[in-house]
């Protein structure tokens, strides 16, 4: 597979009161996603995860180094609207994301400001719509909405631009059990049908679990970086830069210090189910 | 039994009353919290949660039935809702966004200097405050906005209990926070609630967050109650908060799953250690009866 964004050495850091930037935020930065991949990234607070959203459709660009998307500079500002048109960023608040009164209007908002011919916007806007299961909620008032549904009309509004790639900075952050259920429904079908490539920025370990792939931050940096049964197996490390397991690890681990043989890397529940049956009929 | 600190009766309020487009936000809850306990509130967006918390401390007022705090109308005798408002102080979503002074200590006084106390008091306060949220004195003369973003929620919480409520109310104190400062913040809770003897409420989203720290849980659903109950009770009905939008936590869902596989486990366990208890007893006692 080929690299479809492509960190090359980055530095990124927030310039203070005066214009100086004393605090590099991310430093020396490598990273390489690649099309069609789900990538989950985790990091504590203030570990560089959300300016590294940003630097990936040129909202921020490097003080230093490169960011390329499919093969365009972030730092060439001719290049933005085609960068923009490739990768869409959805936030962790919908409300801030909603712009227009009306559930389809809103949808409409990326497509139009793309200049798309008024009648393909109308397909666009049903299909993205139809695509986040929204497609009856195309007339409602968005403030009418829960905060799952608010942050899926949030993600048609940005696939009805027809991006490659889709970054979502924690989308599940303000929503209840089963808005996060939906959104990782929808995010999963949009990588899997659509082959839409995804960088999910997540503060939940069992989210980060159902991804192809888990790259962990730690003060701008990258501390770990493969799949997640192998990422999720590093506790130590994880617990050192303030993250955590998914309970159903957490839960196999226990099992297998207590004695019982059994596999200690189980990513969820079901799986960790699976593997205690599995015990029992032996027996 | 504990006497009880919060009361509402057949307390309702409908948002744009009178208008075509009235609806309500919260029906008909009758509820009785009794003092020291630690309440979970969950519910799906929208359920009248927000709403349900605005009534404890007076921000809105019921279109119908009454909130009682300490066995008194809150609404009886309207030069009292000043002070229902310190009795119960309520912690919203985002709390750090309301940070505005220059410094730590300033800020997290600015409660009590609201509530007409001395220097002393206000000082003696602050600093009690500060080792609630497990700050060190250090952190008085830095200005909250250097602070890391958990540092933050930390500050904006403590500026809550300065004032020494009687019920302390938490709204989604951990969202948006990383593992480790959920478990900080969770873990503050209670021992906050341990030294003080006071009342918490905290609304979350998460099942786990809410099993790891209440001593009761209240379900809404739909503008109504659906359940006020001991944690294990409110979980057990699983199937029915999974059709609220809601869950149980991942370790009970174990539970469920194996004892719907026809295991004979409790299904009532939502911590590690009594998961990991019941596990080993299930495991070795098939294992003893294999023998």
């Amino acid at each position: 597979m080929s690299s479809y964004i492509e960190f090359q050495n980055v530095t990124f850091g927030y310039p203070d009161d005066e214009g100086n930037v004393t605090n590099d935020v991310i430093e020396n930065f490598n990273l390489k996603i690649e099309k069609g991949s789900f990538v989950a990234v985790l990091g504590h607070n203030g570990c560089g995860k959300s300016t590294l959203a940003k630097l990936c459709n040129a909202i921020e660009v490097p003080l230093s180094g490169k960011v390329f998307v499919d093969g365009l500079d972030t730092a060439d500002e001719e290049k933005v609207l085609d960068i923009r048109r490739r990768v869409g960023v959805v936030f962790q608040n919908p409300d801030n994301q909603i712009v227009a009164t009306i559930v389809e209007d809103d949808v409409a908002f990326g497509p139009e400001n793309l200049g798309v011919d008024p009648k393909e916007i109308r397909e666009r806007v049903d299909e993205a719509l139809k695509n986040v299961g929204m497609y009856e909620f195309r007339t409602f008032e968005p403030h009418k909405l829960s905060g799952g549904q608010k942050q899926r009309v949030a993600i048609a509004g940005i696939i009805a631009m027809k991006p490659e790639c889709i970054v979502l900075d924690e989308p599940t952050a303000m929503l209840d059990p089963r808005g996060r259920r939906e959104v990782m429904k929808t995010v999963k079908k949009l990588n899997k049908e659509f082959g839409i490539t995804v960088i999910f920025i997540t503060h939940y370990m069992d989210e980060a679990a159902k991804a192809d792939r888990v790259v962990v931050m730690d003060n701008g940096k990258v501390v770990l970086d493969d799949e997640p049964r192998k990422v999720f197996s590093n506790d130590e490390t994880l617990k050192k830069v303030g993250l955590d397991v998914p309970q159903a690890t957490e839960l196999s681990k226990m099992l297998v210090r207590d004695g019982i043989k059994i596999p200690e890397d189980s990513l969820d529940i079901d799986e960790l189910f699976e593997n205690i049956k599995a015990v029992l009929e032996a027996q | 039994m504990n006497s009880v600190v919060l009361e509402t009766k057949n307390l309702g309020y409908l948002y744009s009353k009178g208008t075509s487009s009235q609806v309500a936000a919260i029906n008909d809850i009758n509820l009785k919290i009794e003092k020291g306990e630690l309440v979970g509130i969950i519910g799906h967006t929208g359920s009248g949660k927000s709403t349900l918390i605005e009534h404890f401390n007076a921000i809105l007022k019921p279109t119908s039935g009454s909130v009682f705090l300490d066995g008194n109308d809150i609404w009886a005798d309207k030069k009292n809702v000043r002070s229902v408002r310190f009795k119960v102080g309520v912690c919203f979503q985002y709390p750090e966004y309301q940070l505005f002074e220059d410094t730590v200590e300033k800020d997290i006084g600015y409660g009590p200097k609201n509530m007409g106390l001395s220097e002393d008091e206000i000082k003696k306060r602050v600093r009690e405050s500060l080792s609630f949220v497990g700050l060190s004195e250090k952190y008085l003369e830095k200005s909250p906005f250097d602070l890391s973003g958990g540092e933050k929620r930390r500050v904006a919480i403590a500026g809550v209990m300065a004032m020494r409520p009687e019920v302390l109310v938490l709204d989604e104190p951990c969202a948006g926070l990383d593992p480790i400062g959920r478990n900080t913040v969770l873990d503050l809770i209670v021992k906050y609630r341990e030294k003080t003897g006071s009342t918490v409420i905290v609304v979350s989203h998460s099942m786990e967050d809410i099993s790891k720290i209440a001593t009761k849980i209240l379900v809404m659903n739909e503008s109504r109650l659906a359940y006020y109950d001991t944690v294990s009770n409110v979980f057990s009905h699983a199937g029915e908060l999974f059709s609220m939008g809601l869950d149980v936590p991942q370790i009970t869902r174990l539970f469920l799953k194996l004892k719907d596989a026809g295991y004979d486990v409790r299904t009532d366990i939502y911590t590690f250690e009594e998961a990991e208890k019941e596990l080993l007893k299930l495991l070795k006692r098939r294992g003893n009866n294999a023998q």
